[in-house]
């Protein structure tokens, strides 16, 4: 029992933290492109925050509850109704056998995720339930969900603390200009100096071209000194490559472990959910930092997390000032 | 001029250590002895390492390791990090049954070389091959070392599908297919051996540093080879590296 797909949305699949540790041998380490959102889902659900989400990309799919569970839904806003009535974002919600949520084209963002409570039951394939759809292996059978596929619940919790306070504001993904910090290298001095001050100063816009494996954008030329390819080495996520052709690509959860273009920059992590959730036509400016400077940004946003694990387990409003209740409890009896 | 070793920023959660600016034995002997000695140190917060033809990639977690502290490890095991000796390393000998469904090229590649079928399959199975890197597909190995009249260009017009265990020419380089795919490579022939099994406790029978030589077989053999591989009970054969 758990949740049956009644449509499959455009790129659902089954994804957590991602498959570490196998890439010497040429694995992929797939996973959740967004970490925040999906992060956060969790965290609403009282889960783990490194457990298996349904991962969906611009069109959502239409789930039906066969059994009881607690849900959060986040990222992009994909203006998801259950049974028909509009459902909370950024919200544990409480769903009930036979519910049927649906999920619409993203009005924001790209891509949206969902954490269950009781936990999807997907085998752990070399330490994780990531889908590795080159591989075919890894979250539901290896590929992503289609009509009349039905994925389990492992676990059966219909309790989490503190349930009222489990909402948060929802993130905007609305902007269509933005500014990436990256930063410089491994291969910068592959670049000339004007081909530097392109990439630096100079708008990009993302295209149509951008899926899992990476995103393409488009924008001026980015000069090389001689030629664009090195001896292949290791991809790291975020990394920044620019081919022969001039544009840069963005390696993300689903790039091959190594290859053979320059990279003239890396992405900071902390940006790398902005820049995933930035539709085709956005407007993108890099900025360089320091790696320093990148950690602290990358600490502080884990101290970001710190503070919504505190907010949604303070107990809520209603509890801790009673005469609020009881004038509402009031009102009740008045109607 | 730039001096090797080098440790290089590549973003706020990976370093990139390069060991020179080419493809070597000497390059690829330090790379595994520094990954060697990287791996059995088991310093927290590294989540993988990728070791390449000539550096390796540290990805690490920021929060439990900085940036200072990891350019410290890495610089402290590169002290360590001596001329590796070939002799002794793991050599994978991969049986192979070359020509007929399984090579459809191996005729041409033959006439490419100006050899003899016969000379062909001595030529590409005599001398083991060294392990460069794994990456493209899972399991997939650059191997170095094969003998140049060999290199014939890759097909014009890509094979839709190769099945896995092809075994393969494309230009300078030769390999083993680890799962269906598509390729332009030219097949001289298949292993029967799985060398990714995602059920396995170890997907990946090698890494990077170890070597592979193929031993040709015939058909029957491989269908009785096949049969234990399929059954668990078929162990590739691991032989000791010697000059």
């Amino acid at each position: 029992m758990g949740v049956l797909f009644h449509k499959s949305g455009l790129m659902t699949t089954v994804q957590d933290t991602g498959r570490t540790g196998f890439q010497k041998d040429g694995f992929s380490v797939s996973g959740i492109m967004d970490s925040r959102s999906a992060r956060i889902a969790n965290i609403l659900v009282d889960n783990p925050e490194h457990e298996a989400v349904i991962e969906f990309m611009l069109v959502g799919p239409t789930i039906e509850f066969t059994f009881d569970t607690i849900i959060a839904i986040t990222g992009g806003d994909f203006e998801p109704t259950i049974n028909g009535k509009p459902a909370p974002m950024y919200t544990a919600i409480y769903v009930n056998e036979g519910d049927i949520l649906e999920l619409k084209f993203a009005r924001t963002g790209i891509w949206g995720y969902i954490a269950f409570s009781s936990r999807l039951d997907v085998p752990v394939v070399m330490g994780s339930r990531s889908t590795n759809l080159k591989c075919g292996i890894g979250g539901f059978h290896g590929r992503k969900l289609e009509k009349d596929d039905q994925i389990w619940f492992r676990a059966k919790k219909l309790y989490i603390p503190s349930f009222l306070s489990r909402t948060i504001p929802e993130d905007d993904f609305s902007q269509s200009e933005k500014t990436i910090r990256v930063i410089s290298g491994p291969q910068d001095d592959y670049f000339t100096k004007k081909g530097i001050k392109t990439f630096l100063e100079s708008e990009f816009v993302i295209t149509s071209e951008s899926d899992r494996m990476g995103f393409r954008l488009d924008g001026p030329e980015i000069e090389h000194k001689k030629g664009s390819d090195i001896i292949s080495d290791g991809i790291p996520m975020g990394a920044i490559q620019v081919p022969a052709h001039g544009k840069p690509i963005i390696m993300l959860a689903d790039r091959q472990t190594t290859g053979g273009y320059a990279k003239i920059a890396t992405v900071a992590s902390v940006d790398i959910p902005k820049l995933v959730q930035s539709r085709e036509g956005t407007r993108i400016r890099f900025k360089a930092i320091s790696v320093n400077d990148a950690q602290m940004e990358y600490k502080k946003e884990e101290r970001a997390f710190d503070k919504i694990r505190e907010i949604i387990h303070r107990p809520c409003r209603e509890v801790i000032e009673p005469r609020i209740t009881a004038r509402r409890i009031m009102q009740l009896f008045n109607d | 001029m730039t001096e090797y070793p080098r440790i290089l920023a590549a973003g706020d959660s990976a370093i990139v250590v390069e060991f020179g600016n080419e493809i070597s034995p000497e390059i690829n002997g330090r790379i595994k002895s520094f990954s060697d000695t990287l791996k059995e140190t088991k310093i927290p917060g590294i989540t993988d390492i990728i070791p390449t033809f000539r550096s390796v990639l540290i990805s690490y977690e920021p929060v439990t390791l900085s940036y200072r502290e990891i350019i410290q490890y890495a610089e402290k095991l590169l002290k360590k990090v001596n001329e590796v000796k070939n002799e002794g390393r793991r050599v994978f000998r991969i049986p192979v049954c070359y020509g007929g469904e399984f090579g459809p090229d191996l005729e041409d590649v033959a006439k490419f070389a100006g050899l003899s079928v016969e000379e062909t399959i001595l030529l590409h199975s005599e001398k083991p091959y060294l392990i460069y890197m794994l990456g493209f597909l899972p399991g997939f190995a650059y191997l170095g070392g094969m003998d140049s009249r060999l290199a014939m260009p890759r097909l014009k017009n890509p094979r839709l599908k190769i099945e896995a265990g092809s075994v393969g020419i494309g230009g300078e380089s030769t390999g083993i297919y680890p799962m269906a795919s598509p390729a332009g490579w030219r097949l001289l022939g298949r292993t029967p051996v799985k060398t990714y099994d995602p059920q396995r406790e170890v997907p990946i029978l090698y890494e990077a540093g170890d070597y592979i030589q193929f031993v040709p077989i015939d058909r029957e053999e491989y269908d009785s080879i096949r049969k234990r591989v399929e059954e668990g009970t078929y162990e590739c054969e691991i032989a000791e590296y010697s000059e």
